[in-house]
């Protein structure tokens, strides 16, 4: 998930510049993409089990609004900043307002077997696959 | 034979730095402010715990530098990755009118917060104009 795929990365940040610069790329987003990339996601799939972190620091857990439909996984939530009066900002990086990210699972998830965590400002949301889609052993007999 | 473990171990310990650098970092996104006390910052790093987290000063830069932790079970592939590294790491130059003995940090839902003040004699002082 952390893999240290350079060239990646460079075609990333390359894309990310793009998009800065020109609004959207050449090529053709995911329909249900947003323009704004907050909160960052990852996504990880294992045997029995499906990841999803999302990268959301400052937010109330409790505000957050995780669903499932349709085998699209929707996070929505916002994170407000309180800007101090009467101070002088030298940099506004962080991120401010409303967000929703969404995700299309693999078929096999089971809605019914979900739970999220958040700690330290990620949100980690755990689906299980379905019981008859896990491997299975076949013994040669 | 003991010549050749030895020469084996030095060659590991010299690659050992030169990989470290090339571990991928991601810059903290950051909100800075000054008021007349002093200057705050606010750093997401998400992933971050206290423990992972270092906040220092040398001569007059200030870095900050933390490890995020991701629970992830066994033999996890990634599917899709817009974080590709685990480790933040930024640093700034603070002015000599800030006190950086008093330095204050905390760290909330993976928001850093740090609160440099400005040593007493930089801090503002309201001139009152007397009108003759």
């Amino acid at each position: 998930m952390f893999g240290t795929t350079a060239l990646f990365d460079e075609l990333q940040r390359i894309q990310q510049e793009m998009d800065a610069v020109f609004g959207a790329t050449p090529w053709a987003n995911g329909i249900r993409s947003s323009t704004s990339s907050f909160p960052p996601v990852n996504v990880g799939t294992a045997a029995e089990e499906v990841d999803v972190y999302f990268f959301a620091p400052g937010v109330d857990p409790t505000s957050l609004d995780i669903s499932i439909q349709n085998n699209v996984l929707s996070v929505a939530g916002e994170r407000h900043i309180i800007r101090e009066e009467g101070a002088s900002y030298y940099r506004k990086e962080r991120f401010d307002g409303e967000f929703r990210r969404t995700f299309s699972l693999p078929e096999d998830i089971d809605p019914e077997r979900v739970d999220a965590t958040y700690k330290d400002g990620v949100l980690h949301v755990r689906l299980q696959r379905k019981e008859s889609s896990k491997p299975r052993q076949i013994q040669v007999s | 034979m003991t010549e050749r473990t030895e020469l084996a171990k030095k060659t590991d310990s010299e690659i050992q730095p030169a990989m470290k650098k090339n571990e991928p970092v991601m810059r903290p996104a950051v909100d800075i402010f000054e008021d007349e006390g002093g200057i705050t910052l606010h750093a997401d790093m998400p992933g971050v715990s206290k423990d992972h987290l270092k906040v220092k000063v040398e001569g007059d830069t200030l870095s900050i530098e933390g490890d995020a932790e991701i629970p992830m079970p066994e033999g996890m592939e990634p599917l899709y990755a817009d974080i590709r590294a685990t480790r933040y790491q930024r640093s700034f130059t603070l002015g000599s009118e800030m006190d950086t003995e008093k330095v204050e940090a905390s760290l909330k839902h993976g928001v850093l917060t740090l609160r440099i003040p400005k040593r007493e004699e930089h801090k503002p002082k309201k001139i009152e104009v007397r009108v003759g």
